[in-house]
Parts: C-alpha cells; structure tokens; sequence
C-alpha cells in the first residue's frame, strides 16, 4: 500500500522530467507490486472456482502491461488498492452505531464466593452467581437486585437516557451502567442470553436483511456484469482495439451498485440501535418510512396499564380515613381495582392495622368483610343494590359523574351506610399526548385506537388524545380484523402495541411495532420494530429515521446507476480510459458510503429543508450520553 | 446439527460474500453457511461428523479472509 503511493509520487517526478526508460521501469514496478495483492486474491478465488472483481482488474492490468500500456497499469491497480483502503476505512463508520453498543458490553464481573470478591471474565458467570456492582460499574449480567440502591442508566438498552432507580427486587439489564449505588445481584441470565446479548444479535441479522431497492440493485448487477464483460470481448474483437476491451473490463464492476443500497441501511439500523429502537431489518425500514395509519392498543400502550386512583370521595369521615378502612378491607384482595386502592394507601404512606375477617367474594360486584367489629362492602353499584344498601342521592350522582369521565367508581359502605367513594382509572402515559402530536406533524394521516374497554372509556381516552378514530369492546380477534381492514382500504398500518396480548395483530400489520422490549422473548420475535423502552416517545423519531434512511437509500441508488451510464457514455464515446474509468468507479463508491454515513449522525447532517425544523425531541435524542461520550 | 458464529477481519467487498458462501456451501457437511457482512461474521449450520469447526475456519482463511476467533 505505502510503496505504492510512494512510487506513484516518483512517476509524478518522473513524468515530467527526461528519460523515458527510467519511466517506464519504476511504472512497470509500481503496476507489479500493487498489483501482486489484488492478483493473489483473485488468484484465491479462481482456485475456489469463483469469480470476482479482482479477477477483471487483474486481467485488464496484465492486459494494459501486454499493450506497453504501463501508466494505465500503474495507476489503475494503485487506484484499486486505495479505493478498497479507503472504502475499508469508511464503511467502518457506517457500521460505527453498532460497535460502539457492542464495545459496552462489560468484560469482567465481581461475583462473590464463599464470602471472598472475585473478579472473573464475563462469560465464566453461571445464573445464579452473586454478582456485585460498585458504584459507576457496568452490570455484566441480566438478574434481580437482592440489596443495595441505585440510579441506573439504562441506555445501553433503551436509548433512555434519564437513570432509573433501581433497588430490591427490580430487574436490571446487561451493560447497563449503575451510576452512584452499590448493588448485589442474582444472576438470571448469562452470555448470549441476556436482553443485550439478543439485541445485538438481532441487530446483526437485521442490517443482512435485504432491502426490496437493495435486491432490484443485486439483479441490475447480476446482468451489468457479465453483460459488460461479453460486450468487452465482442468489442475487443471486432475492432480489435485491445486498449478498449479492457477498458470495459474496468467499468464491469458492480462497485457502487452493490454497495449503495446496504450501507444506507446498516447506517440507519445502527443509528436506530444506539437509540433504543430496534427495526429488523431493510424491508422493514422502507415499510415503516411507508407508513400513513397509526393503529394503537389502549391498555398498556396508550395508558399505563396499570389502574390508578384518581379521586377520593369521602362522606363524613377524613379522606385519610377512609383509604385506611378500604385498604385494610381489600388487603386481602386479589383483584386489580383492590390491589390499586392497597397500592395508593402504600403511596401516602398509610399504617395498615386492622386485619378484616370473614371476607367474602361477590363475584362481579365486590367484596363484604367484617373490620373492627363493622361490617364492610366495597364494590359497585349493582352489588350494593343487591345488599339492599342505600345510596344517597348525592353519593348516585357523584359515581355517575366519575363513570362518565371514564373512572371505575367503587363504593365504600360501613354498617349500610355510604362513607365513600374511590375512582380507579387507567391513567394516559404522560409521553402520549405530545408524542401523538408529534406524529401527526411528522405525516401520519390516521391515529386510530383499539381496545376491549367499553365505549365511554375509551372515548375518554380518544378525547383526550385527539385520536382521529376509535373503535372500543373488541376482542383480540377483532382487533386483527380491523387491521386486516384497514390495509384492505390501502392504507399502509402499523398497530403499536405491548407485543404480548397484542401479538397476533402486530404479526397482521404492515409495520408491527411493540414497546417495552425488555419484557420478552416473544415481543422481540413478532414485532418488526422494537422501542426497547416502555415509553412511546421513541416512535416519531423511529419514523423520521425511517424515512431519512430511505431517502439515502434512494440518493445512492441515482447515484450508482447515473454513474454507471455515465461510464458507458464515456467510453463509447472514447472519453473515459482504463485509468479515468477506475477512478470515476472508486470514487462513486466512495461517494455513496460518506452519504450513508451522514446517517450514523443523524439527525445531524441532513439535507434539505427539512433539517432546519429539527424539534427540541431530536435535539434530545441526539445529546444522549452514548453519543456524544462515543463520538469524540 | 452445530451452528458456530466466526468473527472475520473486516470485510470491505460485498463481493466477498458470494466467494466465501458459495466456497462454504459445497463443502460436505455444510448445511447453511451466511455471511454477515457488516458484523464480518460468518454464520455456519453445520454436521459436526462430517467436518469440523477447524476444517470451517481453514477453507475461509485459504480463500484469503483471516480468522479472528
């Protein structure tokens, strides 16, 4: 490679000085020493019986020697050598992204054994072990944190920058980076199974999957090729113009248009990973930039999916008072709206005392327990009705009210009488409304919602998040039905969901997109893109990547394929040699892999107008820690 | 049935793939062979009685790619 370029700056002295003899040696030692390396390689694949590029090069440089063509030799197998030098170099920084993740993934662990700190390689932990992680460390496995306290950031995995507070009993993740605690734990998940590990994996298998421009582009060259090569010899052979031959032979290869289609996509798919947003692959992407209709589920995607208290209504007894006497009551409850009311007590940080007895299931309606010697009903309305409890008019019009807003309301009653009221919501993600907002501004014609709620729920919800349509009391079949609907009016759809109960219509999506990747294996297998975080906030940025990546994909498509005709033109009309012509081939390859790098940053770097609109959540997004920390 | 992930140098040429998964697949023994070219790893499904993970890595460095792990 050096003695190449130090021969070619020799010949440039040469060049313009005496003796032509001179010349003409150094130019035949330059051709042979850089051309040895490509005809090793080609040499390699003729013995595997394949066919290659270096094998045309190697050809039309013995070729241009056999004519006394030195120059063109020379300079044609340095400019080979040094194009692959420089693509090497550059397609490195489109495959930047993913490095950068896999260069997080920790190498040591500290685990503890008989009482003694031992440090060990990564792979050697086994689930189970007892792994400790000191304050700044990276956690080497995925487990359960059985004591210590600490914020973490979770990037590695989300994208989500804003540490986590984790602490007894909560899930933490491979690579993740636990900022300013000490933390002790089991090891769940080791090596290649961890969360990390599958992103990785599933990564690397995405960036291979090809693209539908990326396959028209691979059959294009399939026929340019050795279409050219046959049109070299016929050429060659009636005008006998060697010197023209091999000059096609030069052009035939498919360089550019090979390459231009999958740089783009490993750069976005990169970009997408480093931002916790996992898309499978390059049809998935030109899919997803496609996409004109939104379809979300409710519970867990939209909301929280996990009931809330929102309001306390007390008759004659202190607020405090009556979430003491509800909680003590349901402590022992096994539904959901009595777990939130036991919850909500926890929160105010409430002393249960009391322990309730004689607690009785009313399917349906509640339940009736015996506290303090009084006797207990909490539940709806019907139930109460059927205890023959009286509900004053007030108290009637209240739990109205609360039903209308899209509340549960459920009755408190001691002794027969009403003491009062606790409304139980799902409560909206506090991500969603702007989020929404967002996608709309980015070119989503529809937000619909799908849900199993009834009808006044979940017209609550749509109100407040300005869905454009929304249809309530579906099953889960129902909802695949309406996707399968709504792609049979021609839209293009994407049903967000949380990939578990949601699963069967994200796989009947054009773009089935789940959130919280996290939680498991089968979200990851469904869904064609992730948003490993369990917030929606990833999702306009996720489109707009889409989209800047099918733009690059599109602006290197044009530009192989122009180079390629102006290749043809050029040496059909005797104005591109064998030296011009392997130039102009390297340097559109070249030219293609900087514009897919421009992706790697994205959202900087962009062309057009657009990217002067750039929004305070891309600002956001592009200040992460794992990037700018990995950037320098 | 074995599935072994082989880390490669760099690959630069997509050209590449063809040469090394075509090479791979003729050999006996060899059930899938995929090369991924921007981890530069090759994915190979395999007969562990018909060729070892050895033979694998040495038909890929003859065809002039050096073997990482």
């Amino acid at each position: 490679m050096v003695s190449g370029s130090l021969l070619l700056s020799a010949l440039l002295i040469y060049l313009f000085n005496l003796s032509d003899f001179a010349r003409e040696i150094i130019l035949i030692i330059a051709a042979v020493i850089a051309g040895v390396p490509i005809a090793i390689k080609a040499f390699q694949a003729v013995r595997m019986k394949t066919f290659s590029i270096d094998l045309l090069v190697t050809i039309a440089v013995i070729g241009a020697m056999i004519i006394g063509e030195f120059t063109e030799a020379a300079v044609v197998s340095f400019l080979f050598l040094f194009g692959d030098y420089l693509e090497g170099r550059t397609l490195q920084k489109t495959r930047a992204s993913l490095k950068s993740l896999i260069d997080m993934a920790p190498l040591e662990a500290v685990i503890l054994k008989n009482g003694n700190q031992v440090v060990i390689p990564v792979d050697e932990v086994k689930v189970g072990d007892h792994v400790i992680v000191r304050p700044g460390g990276r956690i080497p496995v995925d487990g359960k944190v059985i004591s210590g306290q600490s914020s973490v950031n979770e990037a590695a995995i989300t994208g989500e920058s804003v540490p986590v507070n984790k602490t007894k009993g909560d899930r933490v993740f491979t690579s993740t980076v636990s900022d300013n605690g000490y933390l002790e734990i089991i090891a769940e998940k080791v090596g290649d199974d961890t969360t990390f590990s599958k992103i990785i994996e599933l990564v690397e298998e995405a960036q291979e999957t090809k693209a539908k421009t990326q396959k028209f582009m691979e059959r294009f060259a399939a026929y340019y090729t050795p279409g050219i090569l046959i049109f070299s010899v016929i050429v060659g052979l009636i005008t006998l113009n060697a010197h023209l031959a091999l000059t096609f032979l030069v052009i035939a290869c498919p360089g550019a248009l090979v390459i231009s289609v999958p740089v783009s996509i490993v750069a976005g798919i990169g970009n997408g990973a480093k931002n916790g947003i996992l898309i499978k692959g390059g049809d998935k992407m030109e899919n997803l930039a496609q996409i004109n209709t939104l379809v979300f589920d409710k519970t867990g995607t939209l909301t929280k999916g996990k009931p809330e208290v929102t309001d306390i209504k007390p008759y004659g007894i202190s607020e405090k008072e009556l979430l003491k006497l509800a909680a003590e009551v349901e402590v022992t409850s096994e539904h959901h709206l009595g777990k939130t009311i036991v919850q909500k007590a926890k929160e105010n940080k409430i002393e249960l005392e009391a322990q309730p007895s004689d607690v009785e299931i009313m399917k349906g309606h509640g339940l009736k327990a015996l506290l303090n010697y009084s006797e207990f009903y909490i539940g709806n309305k019907s139930g109460a009705e059927k205890l023959e409890i009286l509900i004053p008019e007030t108290a009637s019009s209240y739990m109205l009210q609360q039903q209308e807003k899209g509340n549960t309301a459920v009755v408190v009653v001691r002794d027969n009488q009403v003491i009062g009221i606790i409304s139980i919501a799902d409560q909206i993600r506090e991500e969603a409304p702007a989020t929404l907002n967002e996608l709309k501004e980015a070119g989503i014609a529809d937000l619909i919602m799908l849900t199993g709620d009834n009808e006044q729920m979940a017209q609550k919800v749509a109100r407040q998040l300005g869905m454009d349509r929304v249809y309530s009391e579906l099953l889960p079949e129902d909802k695949v039905h309406k996707v399968s609907e709504l792609k049979a009016s021609g839209r293009k759809v994407a049903m967000v969901g949380d990939g578990i109960n949601d699963a069967p219509a994200i796989a009947t999506a054009d773009v089935g997109i789940a959130i919280g990747g996290t939680a498991t294996d089968v979200t990851m297998q469904t869904a064609d893109v992730i948003l490993m975080s369990e917030k929606l906030d990833k999702l306009p940025y996720a489109l707009k990547l889409a989209k800047a990546t099918v733009r690059n994909m599109k602006q290197n498509t044009y530009l192989a394929l122009i180079t390629v005709a102006l290749l043809l033109l050029g040496v059909l009309t005797d104005h591109i040699h064998l030296a011009s012509g392997m130039l102009i081939h390297e340097i559109s390859v070249i030219a293609v892999i900087l514009n897919a790098v421009r992706l790697v940053r994205y959202p900087k770097l962009q062309f057009g107008f657009k990217s002067f609109k750039m929004k305070k959540s891309d600002a956001k997004v592009n200040y992460a820690p794992s990037w700018s920390s990995r950037n320098k | 049935m074995k599935t072994i992930r082989i880390q490669l140098e760099t690959l630069t040429c997509p050209s590449c793939i063809n040469k090394i998964e075509s090479v791979l697949n003729k050999q006996n023994g060899v059930k899938e062979a995929k090369v991924m070219f921007n981890s530069s790893k090759v994915k190979i499904t395999y007969d562990s009685e018909k060729i070892t993970s050895e033979a694998l890595a040495e038909i890929i460095e003859k065809l002039g790619y050096p073997v990482l792990s």
